[in-house]
Order: structure tokens, then C-alpha cells, then sequence
């Protein structure tokens, strides 16, 4: 496919509308195939480059002789460009529309981005499939790293490696994976060396209006608990009622006499489109600056994004207690198991273990628990907030995962190595990246694109040393406890830097005041180099 | 003391405010002729002073004793069971006589004695001196002159000795002018802003009747107006509401509303502004046809300027019911933020805000003086002048600045400190938290500008504290005339110098105090700003608060900065001074030893022995690392563990079923 084709007009004269730290830029626009760019030019560093598979909406307005492009991007910021000509403005709208909905994966910039600071492949061995197995097996034996799924025959959206009893059988694996849906059988998610208890997770089994069973799957589950403790729990992030309707359609949980040793306890999380809901419509409070105080605390309260966060944070904790304290070992799923389950799984992590809480093994935390466990990147970051038209497969699950992690950054200052900036900018290659990182949805997406050969990894961006320093948090000690963070709705913070507002913020955060003035994230972290123009 | 009975009680439970599970801490119940003092079993001690509390309750008899709940005015709640019913009722009724007296001369301040000298004592009083304060903002000027005329509160009770008015308002003027303010407060300088000559004025309402006028309270304002040379108008801001203004208007009803009208042109001038839209218009029409706006000089020596403070009865039932909704158990997000929003407390701060903001934007953009009133003109005025003084000046943002801030505005203006917060037992009417809010919007303040406040929270925090302990005699009383009347300069002790002691407790360790980007703060009001202050009204909820502190630890870091830079001085010195003796040897190890004993590796719990020495007050923002489990909330969901499993029976479509 060729690019041009879809770029009407490449090049008109535009100015861009101050906005939240933003300066007015006068400048000529460009569009490339990836990018827009507004020059003065001189390469002067108010030069605005965005990456147009960041936008999310595009709005346009003609009047007279000139137009304005809202861009409404998927990391929430919004840019106002006012163009010269009439057909410029329709041309330059239509080929933004064009290129930031193109789908294909191949064809997006990560596959072009060469920043010369780099060299492909760097980050290959940065964290190898068993790279976890590794750290599980200075601990205990009795797990071991298996590889049935590795031509993903098993599992599509498992990867390659995983770690199961020592005990248990690839053939009993398989059998396993196909009581499960989409075949997602209980693996290790986190050994909680304190106390030798473990955390699974894994999807719902296929029980089904009949109760179907599977002996295999019993046996893995009982070897399992036999390796943690003596006493298990499955925590099922839906609601008994919502478990009773996904056995009429094949769907079901544990059978507590199929699984002695094994009790159940429903934590219902939101996911998918209410979720998604939530998130667009704190974002629609949060960007109208012409609310009273009575209507804005409504608003806050009816999307219900604080709740959702609690909920989230308060069923992490209890996991983390019931690991940490009473010695029970937990099976993590929902139905699918790659949203909510992720987010309980990786909170857990982060609240009982110091390791996770360091910028090495918060990235490790996130490759193994969201990247390479299967979670849709691809699907769910498709649209944020601004996006017209029914979502599809969008939800913000990772977005909470992140707003849960900055509450206890909140709450805990000192306690993780990686300041508010990398949060933010976690959000923001998620939805829109020049790095491979975040593509497609699974391990097998990713392995038949290749994007482990030919896109550079973010991890290798963000350890190089001056990337490091500016996302690190500069008082941070390490903390070998726990982190029990408080979930009353009086301790919960609105996250006031997830969304750009339409007013300008105070002067200085605590926060910048810190490390110094941090440069807000914006569009222009860093310089395209784009082969295919 | 007559009203102790029992002065001991054990095994006394210590209820988890936010428990569902009715957790508990056991111990030992001491009552004090000051105090009420729980002693833990693990030694810990809660303290309550009894001016602090604001209700007792005795609930019904339970099986595991009598239920007493105690509120505190600064917002700690306590939930005792009293084993025997007798003990508790002796408690109770203690409590509720020590708690409400009725002579100030019972009130702590009277017996409180700190072991300070009578000339310390003396000293402290004298820390804040107003004439060096209106000296400092440079009055007496060419304009602003210092009046004698209620040298001894002839003309105004509720007003302090000292007043500042314009040169050109003389006496007849003043007296004039207070015949027709209520309660006698004629419009008198609250703050002068020297670079634009614009001033802060304040007052009560007049006591006109529709169509009653007042030429020396016009003259007044005249004055006030004219002694701004740089502008030629001034804003007269009524802090109340408008609807309730319109309705007056409609009822045409005596009694004290505003119709201050300086001359017969501005009469025409409020007409004007009546039909502001149609002057607009013709405005435009006058500008498109060539002719430019009219002469402002003719009809706007006035502005008015309404902005809609609620009253002292809707603010204490607002607090009220945002503490019920604080304290309900297993709160849920929505119930806070729906809670949140009935109780109208953040609209309110809000609004004060808003009032303060436009004051100072009146004097930065416009430097025009400003008049403000309410009713009384102790409430919302003090709160309204007060924060805008704030936003304009920086001096106020320094610790000694807020302390002159608050004698100056609050107290010798004659806020009613005893009888908004209650200090004795009296009308509960007349209590509400006018103080507090004033508080709230300096917090958000130091929320939005980090870097501006010399102070931090947990000053803020003290200071409510002590407004309502009745430890200290600044806040008691109503005005200035009933404090020297009670003699508290003689008797009691001022709370100045006790803060000023401690008051590296106090400080901002972001404090910036050269940035010139800070001299007018211009605070963003949007709702998305506004906070619920956990800090102030759950101070006492240990579990809520965060489990560390940045703002402890930098200034941790400061002191250990402190300590290392005098070390380096000290090791200067000494190498200077071997220098001199090279000679001796022997002295030379000594002195190495000496300094090892020195460094700062040996002594690490420095910063940490201050953190033990921190009033009661101060538990906000403590250092807990790592924390409990058994503080949160899910933990309760630990019986989920230990549970035996039931053999439940659930009705399935009618049909009884076995889940298994």
C-alpha cells in the first residue's frame, strides 16, 4: 500500500492554537505518512511532531477562506490548527482521518522508527520468556518451565514459555487448555517467597450448562495448591449472577467438589464497554471548564472511574493479604483472563513485591503480566476517550492499572522507584508508540509480525541513562515491606495528569518542583526517522 | 474538681471508628480537671482536651457495656464502651459540664501555665503589633490617616482602638457614618496596597431603609474613593448572596440592606446598570456611530459587586452534614462524592475563593479600592478580606505574615471567636466554621502554589487546633473591648510565641521565597481543583492518610544538610587550629576522636527524635512505612478466609439446588 495515496494535500500553511503547554506555532504543516508536522522552521523547538496514529477524533470547521482541525488525540491532549484554504483544510482532515485509521500492523511507524541511539534487537535479552523461571527456581524447585505452547498450537495468546508444576505433564497441559477458554490453562503468575505460597491465573473453565469436569485440569490445580499450602482460593472477578450466565453459554468457574482444598470468592470488576464508558465520560467532565462545583462532583461520581479504581485496588489488597497473611494460595480469572485478571494479578505483585517496584522489574512486571500474558494492547488501545462511534473491543483496563499504581504512589512516595512521568508516559505508548512494544495482541501476533526483529522495544528507550533519570523518582529508598495502601473513597486522588485540560494548570506541581521542571510528555519525545518518506 | 466523679475507669474499649468488624483496643480511662485520657494497653496515649469536645453521647446499653461517643472539634471522634453503666454516666455527665462552661474565667487558657516567666509572658503578647503592621503596608500615608475616634470604644464596641480612614474623613464623619452601619462599623482600612494606592476597606451593612440616605456615610466612601488617586471608582462588594438581595428589593423591606448611594448621579448610575445590557448596546451603537463610550467620569464612581457567601447557619449545617457522611462505615465512592456534593461544602469554599479573587483582581488589574461587607461584617468580610490580603501579598504567606494576617483580620476586627466555636456554653446558633473555611481556602492555596507558603498544613492544623482549645488566650472572646475587659493580657498566655518556637514543625521545605512569580497568587477556581481536605477532617484517622511523607523527608534531608554544613565549619576550624599548633601530637589524635564522635553516621535518629516530640496534632502527616494490613478496610474481608464452609442451599428458578 502506498502512502501517498492517501495524503490528499502534503503541505499548507497553519497556526497552532496555544493551548494547555502548548505556544502558538506559525508555521508550514506537513503531513508524512506517520506524521504531522508543523515547522516555523529552522528546526525551532516549539516544531510540533505528532504521531498521527495518536489521534483519536478529528474535527473540522471551515469559515471563509481558512478552516480549523481539532485533533483530538488518544493521549488526550487537543490541538487546534487553523489552516489557510478552504480545500487545504478538507484535504489535510481527510488524509489525517485516512492515516491514523489505518490498521495494519506492518505498515505502522514502529516498523520505520530508527533512532540512531538504538540498534534493533537490543532489548531481546533484556527479558527472555524465562527470565521469571529463573528467579522462581532460586527459590523453590517444584515449578518448572514448560514448552507446550511453543508454536502456539495450546494457547494463541499465551507466549512461548510457562511455568507450571513440576509434576504435571505437557499432555496434561493440553488437556487442560482445552477446558479452558481460549485455552488459557493455570499457570504461575507470582511465587510469593516469604511464605511459599503462589499465584495462578488463568481463563474460566468451559463448564457449561452441563457441569462439564476435567480431570486433568483438577489434577494441575491440586498439584498446585499441593506445592503452596494447604488452603486455596479462586477468586473470580465477576459476580456469582455473571458466572451463571456464562454456563449457559460454555462458560463457568471451579466446581467447589471437583477441586477440594479450593474455595471461590466473587470480586466483580468492571471490563469492556461499561468500563470504557467510564473512562470517556470522566474525560468529558474533566475537559468542560464551565461546570459548577454541584455539577462537577456529579459527574465525577456518575462515571464512576474512582469506584472502579477501588475496586480494583481493594481486590489487589486482598489477594496480597490473603498470600501474605493467611497463607492461602489464589487462582486469579474472570471469563477471558486477560483484562481484569491482569490488572488483580500485577497489582497483587506490585503490593507484596519490593522487586516489582524498581523501574527494571516494573517493566519486567508489565512484559510478563500484560504484555506476554495475552493482553489485547491492540484491540483495547484502538480508541481513547475522544473517539466517535461505538468502541469495539476498547476498554481502558491498562489505563486503571496505571491510575491504581499512581494511587499507591500517592500513598507510598518513597516506595517505587519510577516517578509519575513514566506512568504517564506508559499510558501514552500504549495507545500510540513509535516502539513495538505495545503491538498486536498477543505473543503469536507479535511472533508472525516479527515485531521483536524489526521494532525497537521501549524498555531499551526508557534505560537509556538520560530517558532513565527523567522518569525515575528522585526519593526513592527501598521499602522491603508490603505496601497495604488505604482504599477509602477519602484517600482515593483524581489523577489530574492523565487528562490535558482546557484551562491552564497551577504554576508548579510538587512533583516538578523535584526533579526539576519536567517536561510535559507531549508529541515530540522523539525525532521521526522515516524511511518511507 | 466539683463535676469529677469518677476519675478512673478500666477496661475500657477503644472502638475502630471505620471497623465494620467492632475492632478494639482495651485499656485504662482517666479523667483530668482538662483532660480526658485514654491509655492503651499498649501505653499509647489519646489525649482530649475538654474544650474540644463538641458533643458527648450515651448510646444504649449493649452487652459489652455502655457505648460514649465523643465529637471534637477538630473533627476526632471517639468510640468508647464503658463496662458498667454507672462509670459511663459519671463520665457522661462530667463530660458534659466540663465541656460547656459558662464563665470564660473556667476556660483553660485561665489555669494553663507553660513555666514561662512574667516577662516572656509579656513578650509574647507584644510579638504582633498591628501600627508596625500598617506601617509596613505605609500607614500612616498622605491619604490614610490613624483615628482616635474609638480610642475607647465609644463608637464601635466590636471594633479595635486603632483605626486607619482616609485624611479627608473627619469626625463628624466617622460618627455619622457609624450611626448608619450595623453595630456601629463604619468602613474603616483593612489592607493598602502601595505600589497601586488602592485599598481594602471593610464594614457592616448600612441600616438604610429603601429610602433612606446617609450623607457622612456617602461622604465616607467618597473619601475612601478619593484617596486612591489612581483610580477614579471603587467596588463596594457585598459578600451575600444576590437572589436574597433581588427579593428585598422586591419587598421593599427596612432594615438592613445595601443601598449605599454617594450622590444623586450614582443613583442614576445604579439605574444605569440596571439596564446594563441596553447602556452596553447604546455603547456599541455610540462606538460604531464614532462617538466612543461616554465619559466614565459622570456616572461610575461605584461599582457594586455581589457575590453570594452563604450564611453562618448554612455553612454549619453544610459541615455537619459533610461530617455525617465522612464518618458513615464501608463508605462507598459514590456515596462520598454524592455526599460530597449534597453537603455543598466545597461550593461554599468555592465561594469564598471566587470573593477573594476578584478582590485582588480589582486591586492588581484595576487598582481600584475595594469596600467589603456583609451583614455584621465579621464572617464573610474577615474571610473575603483576609484571603484577598493573602493572594497580594507575600508577607502574609510567611509564618509571622499569617499570624498578623489572622490578629489583624480576624481578631482585633472581632470575628466572634467564643461564640462561633463555642468556647462557652451558649447559643448554638451562633456557632459555625467561618475560621475553618478561611482555613480550607489557604490550604487549597498551598495546594495550587507549593512554592509560595513559607507554612505548611500541619500549621494550618495547629492553629485550628488551638482556635478551639481555649489554651491560649488570643481567640477568646468577641472582640477587643470584652479581651481586655477579661484582662486575658495579664492572665493568659498568647499562642504566637509557642508556634514561632516550634516552628521548624511548621515550615514549607519548598518554600521559594525569592521567585518573583509568586507576589499576587492567581489561584485557578475551576471545580476540578477543589480537594476534600482529608488532613483537616480526618486528621485523627491514622489508616487514611498516606504511609509516607515526601514533605518529612525533605525535611529530613534539610536538617541533615544543616548538620553536615556545620560539621564542615567545625572541621574547617579545626584544621585551622591544628595548623596553628602543628606541634602537638598527641592532641591531634584526640581531636580526630572527637570528630569521629561527631559525624553524623553515629547519630541518625537526629531527624527522628523530632518526629516523637510532635503534639497530638501533628499525627497527619507521620511517617508509617510499610503499614498494616489490619488498618485497611479489606482486611475485613480476611473472615473470608477463616471461614468454614456452610453447605449452602440458594434457590435456583424455585428449585432447591446443592452449589457446589
Amino acid at each position: 500500500m502506498e502512502f501517498s495515496e492517501l495524503i490528499r494535500t502534503g503541505r499548507a500553511e497553519a497556526l497552532l492554537l496555544p493551548g494547555p503547554g502548548q505556544s502558538t506555532v506559525r508555521g508550514t504543516l506537513c503531513i508524512t505518512s506517520h506524521h504531522l508536522l508543523l515547522s516555523a522552521g529552522h528546526g525551532s523547538p516549539s516544531d510540533l511532531w505528532l504521531l498521527l496514529h495518536n489521534v483519536d477524533a478529528v474535527e473540522k470547521r471551515v469559515a471563509g477562506n481558512s478552516g480549523t482541525i481539532t485533533l483530538k488525540c488518544k493521549d488526550l491532549q487537543v490541538l487546534q490548527l487553523e489552516i489557510e484554504g478552504l480545500g487545504e483544510t478538507l484535504d489535510i482532515a481527510s488524509s489525517i482521518e485516512a492515516l491514523s485509521s489505518l490498521e495494519s500492523v506492518t505498515t505502522s511507524y514502529p516498523f520505520f522508527f530508527r533512532p540512531q541511539s538504538l540498534r534493533l534487537g537490543d532489548a531481546e535479552d533484556l527479558y527472555p520468556p524465562d527470565h521469571f523461571y529463573q528467579q522462581v527456581a532460586l527459590e523453590t524447585d517444584a515449578w518448572r518451565l514448560s514448552t507446550v505452547n511453543r508454536d502456539f498450537q495450546v494457547c494463541a495468546s499465551y507466549p512461548p514459555a510457562l511455568v507450571v508444576p513440576r509434576g504435571i505433564g505437557d499432555e496434561v497441559l493440553a488437556r487442560s487448555a482445552h477446558f479452558r477458554q481460549g485455552g488459557r490453562f493455570p499457570v504461575l503468575s507470582y511465587y510469593h517467597s516469604t511464605n511459599g505460597t503462589v499465584m495462578l491465573r488463568s481463563s474460566q473453565p468451559l463448564q457449561g450448562a452441563n457441569r462439564r469436569r476435567c480431570a486433568e485440569d483438577e489434577e494441575l490445580l491440586r498439584a498446585a495448591l499441593a506445592l503452596g499450602g494447604q488452603r486455596g482460593l479462586v477468586l473470580d472477578t465477576r459476580s456469582a449472577q455473571a458466572v451463571k450466565q456464562a454456563r449457559i453459554t460454555g462458560g463457568g468457574t471451579e466446581a467447589k467438589a471437583a477441586y477440594p482444598g479450593w474455595k471461590r470468592l466473587h470480586r466483580p470488576l468492571e471490563r469492556g464497554r461499561p468500563l470504557q464508558d467510564s473512562f470517556v465520560r470522566l474525560v468529558e467532565a474533566c475537559t468542560d471548564p464551565s461546570l459548577s462545583m454541584d455539577r462537577w462532583l456529579s459527574r465525577l461520581d456518575g462515571c464512576r472511574w474512582l469506584t472502579h479504581v477501588k475496586e480494583a485496588l481493594t481486590t489487589a489488597c486482598l489477594v496480597a493479604q490473603g498470600m501474605d497473611r493467611e497463607g492461602v494460595c489464589f487462582l486469579v480469572h474472570g471469563a477471558e483472563g486477560t483484562d481484569a485478571t491482569l490488572l488483580v494479578t500485577s497489582l497483587a505483585q506490585l503490593i507484596l513485591d519490593p522487586k516489582c517496584r524498581t523501574m527494571h522489574g516494573f517493566q519486567s512486571l508489565l512484559e510478563r503480566e500484560w504484555i506476554q500474558a495475552g493482553h489485547p494492547f491492540q484491540q483495547r488501545c484502538a480508541h481513547s476517550a475522544y473517539a466517535q462511534g461505538r468502541p469495539k473491543h476498547e476498554a481502558p483496563t491498562f489505563l486503571l492499572f496505571l491510575d491504581c499504581v499512581w494511587q499507591l504512589s500517592r500513598q507510598f512516595p518513597l516506595s517505587l522507584e519510577f516517578g509519575e512521568g513514566m506512568l504517564l508516559a506508559l499510558f501514552e505508548h500504549a495507545y500510540a508508540s513509535p516502539f513495538g512494544t505495545f503491538l498486536c495482541n498477543s505473543e503469536k501476533e507479535r511472533y508472525l509480525c516479527e515485531v521483536k526483529t524489526k521494532t525497537h522495544s521501549l524498555w531499551s528507550s526508557l534505560n537509556q541513562s538520560k530517558e532513565r533519570q527523567r522518569f525515575c523518582n528522585p526519593i526513592y529508598s527501598p521499602n522491603p515491606l508490603a505496601l497495604w495502601p488505604s482504599v477509602e473513597p477519602q484517600s482515593l486522588q483524581l489523577w489530574a495528569g492523565k487528562v490535558s485540560f482546557p484551562v491552564p494548570l497551577p504554576a508548579l506541581s510538587i512533583g516538578s518542583a523535584l526533579t526539576g521542571f519536567l517536561p510535559t510528555p507531549n508529541s515530540r519525545p522523539f525525532p521521526p526517522m522515516d524511511s518511507s518518506t | 474538681m466539683e463535676h469529677i466523679r469518677t476519675t478512673k475507669v478500666e477496661q475500657v474499649k477503644l472502638l475502630d471508628r471505620f471497623s465494620t468488624s467492632n475492632k478494639s483496643l482495651t485499656g485504662t480511662l482517666y479523667l483530668t480537671a482538662t483532660h480526658l485520657l485514654f491509655i492503651d494497653s499498649l501505653q499509647k496515649e489519646t489525649w482530649i482536651l475538654h474544650h474540644h469536645i463538641a458533643a458527648v453521647e450515651k448510646l444504649a446499653l449493649t452487652t459489652s457495656g455502655c457505648p460514649l461517643v465523643i465529637q471534637c472539634k477538630n473533627f476526632r471522634i471517639v468510640h468508647f464502651i464503658v463496662p458498667r453503666e454507672r462509670d459511663c454516666h459519671d463520665i457522661y455527665n462530667s463530660l458534659l459540664q466540663l465541656s460547656r462552661q459558662a464563665k470564660y474565667e473556667d476556660l483553660y487558657a485561665f489555669s494553663y501555665n507553660p513555666k514561662q516567666n512574667e516577662s516572656e509572658r509579656v513578650q509574647g503578647w507584644q510579638l504582633i503589633d498591628l501600627t508596625e503592621e500598617y506601617r509596613r503596608m505605609g500607614i500612616p500615608s498622605l491619604s490614610w490617616q490613624l483615628s482616635d475616634a474609638n480610642r475607647d470604644y465609644k463608637i464601635c464596641e466590636t471594633y479595635p482602638r486603632d483605626l486607619y480612614v482616609p485624611k479627608t474623613a473627619n469626625k463628624p464623619i466617622i460618627v455619622g457614618s457609624s450611626k448608619f452601619r450595623s453595630k456601629g462599623r463604619f468602613p474603616v482600612l483593612s489592607y493598602y496596597h502601595q505600589d497601586k494606592e488602592a485599598a481594602i476597606c471593610r464594614c457592616s451593612q448600612p441600616l438604610s431603609g429603601f429610602s433612606a440616605r446617609c450623607l457622612e456615610d456617602e461622604h465616607m466612601l467618597q473619601a475612601i474613593s478619593k484617596a486612591n488617586p489612581s483610580n477614579r471608582y471603587m467596588y463596594v462588594m457585598d459578600t451575600r448572596p444576590k437572589p436574597r438581595m433581588q427579593s428585598w428589593w422586591a419587598s421593599k423591606k427596612d432594615i438592613g440592606r445595601i443601598v449605599v448611594r454617594i450622590s444623586s448621579k450614582i443613583w442614576r448610575d445604579e439605574k444605569i446598570r440596571e439596564s446594563d445590557e441596553k447602556a452596553r448596546l447604546n455603547a456599541m451603537a455610540n462606538r460604531a456611530a464614532g462617538k466612543g463610550y461616554e465619559n466614565e467620569d459622570n456616572y461610575s464612581n461605584i461599582r457594586f459587586q455581589f457575590v453570594g457567601i452563604e450564611n453562618i447557619h448554612v455553612m454549619r449545617s453544610s459541615l455537619q452534614k459533610l461530617l455525617e457522611v465522612n464518618g458513615t462505615r464501608a463508605l462507598s465512592v459514590n456515596d462520598f462524592f454524592s455526599g460530597l456534593e449534597s453537603s455543598g461544602w466545597l461550593r461554599h469554599i468555592k465561594a469564598v475563593l471566587d470573593a477573594a479573587v476578584f478582590l485582588a483582581k480589582a486591586i492588581v488589574v484595576e487598582s481600584a479600592s475595594v469596600l467589603v461587607h456583609c451583614s455584621d461584617g465579621w464572617d464573610r468580610t474577615s474571610q473575603v478580606c483576609s484571603l484577598g490580603a493573602l493572594l497580594l501579598d507575600s508577607y502574609y504567606r510567611t509564618i509571622k505574615g499569617f499570624m498578623v494576617l489572622i490578629e489583624k483580620d480576624w481578631i482585633s476586627f472581632g470575628h466572634k471567636f467564643s461564640d462561633r466555636c463555642g468556647h462557652l456554653d451558649g447559643d448554638p446558633k451562633e456557632v459555625s466554621p467561618v475560621f475553618t473555611q478561611f482555613l480550607e481556602c489557604v490550604w487549597h492555596l498551598t495546594e495550587q502554589f507549593p512554592q509560595a507558603f513559607e507554612y505548611n498544613e500541619v500549621f494550618l492544623l495547629q492553629i485550628h487546633e488551638h482556635v478551639h482549645s481555649c489554651q491560649f488566650g488570643n481567640f477568646l472572646g468577641n472582640c477587643q473591648k470584652e479581651r481586655e475587659d477579661l484582662k486575658l493580657k495579664e492572665k493568659t498566655y498568647s499562642l504566637w510565641p509557642f508556634l514561632l518556637d516550634d516552628q521548624e514543625k511548621y515550615l514549607n521545605p519548598l518554600y521559594c521565597p525569592s521567585s518573583q512569580k509568586f507576589t499576587v497568587l492567581e489561584p485557578n477556581t475551576v471545580p476540578f481543583n477543589f480537594k476534600f481536605w482529608r488532613n483537616m477532617y480526618h486528621q485523627f484517622d491514622r489508616t487514611m492518610h498516606p504511609r509516607q511523607s515526601v514533605f518529612k523527608l525533605i525535611m529530613n534531608m534539610n536538617d541533615q544538610n544543616k548538620q553536615l554544613e556545620k560539621e564542615i565549619k567545625e572541621l574547617e576550624s579545626k584544621i585551622k587550629h591544628q595548623k596553628n599548633r602543628q606541634t602537638d601530637t598527641v592532641l591531634n589524635k584526640e581531636s580526630l576522636r572527637s570528630i569521629h564522635s561527631d559525624s553524623p553516621a553515629l547519630k541518625p535518629s537526629l531527624c527522628f527524635k523530632k518526629e516523637q516530640t510532635l503534639l497530638p496534632g501533628n499525627d497527619a502527616i507521620r511517617t508509617i512505612e510499610g503499614s498494616n494490613t489490619a488498618d485497611n478496610r479489606y482486611s475485613e474481608y480476611a473472615e473470608e478466609f477463616s471461614k468454614t464452609e456452610p453447605a449452602v442451599v440458594s434457590l435456583e428458578y424455585g428449585v432447591a439446588r446443592m452449589t457446589c
